[in-house]
């Protein structure tokens, strides 16, 4: 039994890297456009500032099936865009939507830090930039960190999604492996649900450091 | 942008074809967050017993349940389960869908109870001890009236993250907008407008509902700011 445990462990880990590279380029992707998109509402530009409300929330009020479906049958036809493969198709469609979810968090972030802070730099005469880069940013990303590491997690849950456009990552191999063993399927996917739990632990560790150092030497 | 691709036509054809399936989807949200909410007070009761490998183990089994993908615990459900040994039993798509939807969330249900519970001053519980209150009215009369009203909104953003969770259920055949709009699509090799019309819809549903919910935000947290102040001056 243990054996059996084992041979379809290694039958899944053979999609693991599928899973795994789309998480990491996904996630360095929405950690990107949470950047740009959640410094962009906070801009005095009102064009960007509208066009960054509107992308936010398109993506966060539909949901990521929604997207990833919309993304590989509709954008190649009515654009006449072709996103390389599916691949990329997955990797763009989880970093436009969690990008969005977490622009809030950088945005929520960055107001959140006390209006002195601001007007000292301004009352030493930084700049905007200088402003952002060296005074508000360093205070407000620790913040941020908690809730970067639960969205983390929630990325690599969004991951399981692109089995169904196709590609073949883990729970692309456990479909397979129930389909041709059928009595074996509570295991196989005991077994899927295992990996994902491994490949989540290191970032479920990562976002319990995280929100320990947002906590650290902060009064209240 | 390529209109040729793009139809009105097809768009208004398939429109009252998906509307069809918003019942199916809202009710297995509403069945789905019902469970969730029941279930998120069982994880509560659960964890509350005093010893401590139990409380070890349920708060593992938790972690899993909730940094594991949903889609693949609905897999689990839908087709694994009848294999299941003893227990195992088959479910209708809908019936999968919503225990698979129901226990994932409640895992994130039974933390804003217990953000609500914690929020609630250590000086109430130790009063209603001091008025020698029995566990009943201490629970139903002093804490809980003040856990509950501040965790409203973040009920309703789940809520909300629920409803936008529910299309998964297409995979397994729970034929809600989603699902039908993919099936029109393979029959009629249109999937721009069908997949347009459920992207609307969700947006339709969920942007005013998150608005409504800020609102709420807004005037818990100016409720709650309230009530710290006035105890800062009688301090």
């Amino acid at each position: 039994m243990f054996e059996n445990w084992v041979n379809i462990l290694t039958y899944l880990s053979q999609g693991a890297w599928t899973t795994i590279s789309i998480f990491l380029v996904a996630a360095l992707f929405s950690f990107i456009m949470a950047f740009i998109a959640g410094l962009s509402r906070l801009s005095t530009n009102l064009l960007l500032r509208g066009f960054t409300a509107f992308y936010v929330e398109i993506f966060r009020g539909t949901s990521l099936i929604v997207q990833l479906f919309w993304l590989y049958y509709a954008v190649p036809m009515l654009f006449n865009i072709d996103l390389g493969s599916n691949w990329w198709v997955g990797v763009i469609a989880i970093g436009l939507n969690y990008g969005a979810y977490m622009s809030e968090v950088v945005r929520s972030s960055i107001l959140s830090i006390n209006k002195g802070q601001t007007e000292a730099s301004i009352a030493l005469n930084l700049s905007r930039f200088q402003r952002m880069r060296q005074v508000i940013l360093p205070q407000a990303l620790r913040l941020m960190l908690p809730e970067f590491g639960n969205y983390s997690i929630q990325i690599l849950k969004g991951t399981a999604l692109v089995s169904l456009i196709g590609l073949s990552d883990i729970l692309y191999y456990g479909d397979i492996y129930r389909s041709s063993n059928l009595s074996e399927g509570p295991i196989a996917y005991f077994m899927v649900l295992i990996m994902y739990f491994i490949i989540a632990l290191p970032l479920i560790w990562l976002s319990k450091k995280g929100e320990k150092i947002a906590r650290k030497g902060v009064a209240s | 942008m390529n209109s040729q691709y793009w139809s009105w036509e097809t768009f208004l054809e398939a429109f009252p074809i998906i509307l069809e399936g918003l019942k199916i989807t809202l009710g297995l949200t509403v069945v789905s967050y019902l469970l969730a909410m029941l279930a998120g007070f069982i994880w509560l009761v659960l964890e509350a017993t005093p010893w401590r490998p139990f409380n070890l183990i349920i708060y593992w089994v938790r972690e899993f349940i909730r940094s594991t993908p949903p889609i693949v615990q609905i897999f689990f459900l839908y087709f694994a389960w009848p294999m299941v040994p003893y227990v195992g039993m088959s479910f209708t798509p809908f019936v999968a869908a919503m225990l698979a939807l129901g226990i994932h969330f409640s895992t994130y249900i039974s933390e804003v109870y217990r953000s609500g519970i914690d929020s609630v001053e250590k000086g109430q519980r130790e009063a209603s001890t001091a008025l020698n209150l029995s566990t009943k009215d201490r629970w139903l009369n002093v804490i809980l009236p003040q856990a509950l009203p501040p965790t409203i909104p973040m009920l309703g953003n789940y809520l909300i993250i629920l409803f936008k969770e529910v299309p998964l259920a297409a995979t397994i055949g729970v034929v809600g907008i989603l699902s039908i709009a993919r099936s029109y699509g393979a029959q009629t090799w249109s999937y721009i407008e069908p997949l347009t019309i459920v992207a609307l819809l969700f947006l339709l549903l969920s942007y005013p509902s998150a608005l409504l919910i800020n609102k709420l935000e807004g005037k818990m947290n100016r409720r709650f700011d309230k009530k710290q102040k006035k105890v800062g001056v009688s301090e």
